[in-house]
């Protein structure tokens, strides 16, 4: 599934917004956590998950085609971490009750 | 920021009732979960993609006791930020240096 995807999906559960509003709300969306991310910021959407940043520090790397040494920058990552519910939720809850009686 | 700054967010965009607003934030969470439980693949340009992985069940240690245990066979979700996301986030730490 696409951002595309995301669109039609909202569009037929939510009748109540037009193609173009539903087009306004994903990608609203996801500018902003790309925004609130590019300023160091942590994003924490409950039973989803959250987002945030990691600090890399500076590490002298290889280049893989010659093997010379090369200086890696510091640099700062995103990152996601699964919420419980979300995680849970992959496993479901038939998964989990086969488990228990094997 | 939390789902509430979204909230708010769409509510000034799409010029909706806080309570649509709320409502269609939690549906496009809803949306993702719902195909990533299928065992989709959901790809969002510009932000980054969530996957579902499979893991075997394998022998783990319980570290505390010793006592070896089975850790079930499960799926994990992992998030590969896009090149976009990556360049944001790295160009925003020298902007403030």
């Amino acid at each position: 599934m696409t951002k595309r995807g995301i669109i039609e999906e909202l569009l037929a559960r939510h009748q109540k917004f037009s193609r173009r509003q539903s087009e306004t709300i994903v990608n609203a969306m996801f500018e902003e956590m790309a925004s609130v991310l590019a300023h160091g910021g942590r994003i924490e959407i409950r039973g989803f998950g959250s987002f945030g940043v990691k600090q890399r520090g500076a590490r002298q790397g290889r280049n893989p085609r010659t093997g010379g040494m090369v200086e890696v920058e510091a640099k700062r990552v995103p990152f996601f971490r699964a919420g419980k519910e979300l995680r849970a939720g992959l496993n479901g809850a038939e998964q989990d009750a086969a488990a228990r009686s094997a | 920021m939390t789902k509430a700054d979204l909230v708010d967010l769409i509510y000034e965009r799409v010029g909706s009732s806080k309570k649509e607003a709320c409502e269609v934030v939690e549906e496009v969470f809803k949306i993702i979960e719902d195909s990533l439980r299928q065992g989709g693949k959901v790809k969002i340009s510009g932000f980054g993609s969530f996957t579902v992985n499979h893991k075997h069940a394998r022998r783990g240690r319980n570290p505390q006791t010793g006592i070896t245990i089975i850790i079930d066979s499960r799926r994990v979700l992992s998030f590969k930020p896009s090149q976009v996301l990556k360049h944001l986030v790295a160009d925003g730490a020298k902007r403030t240096v």
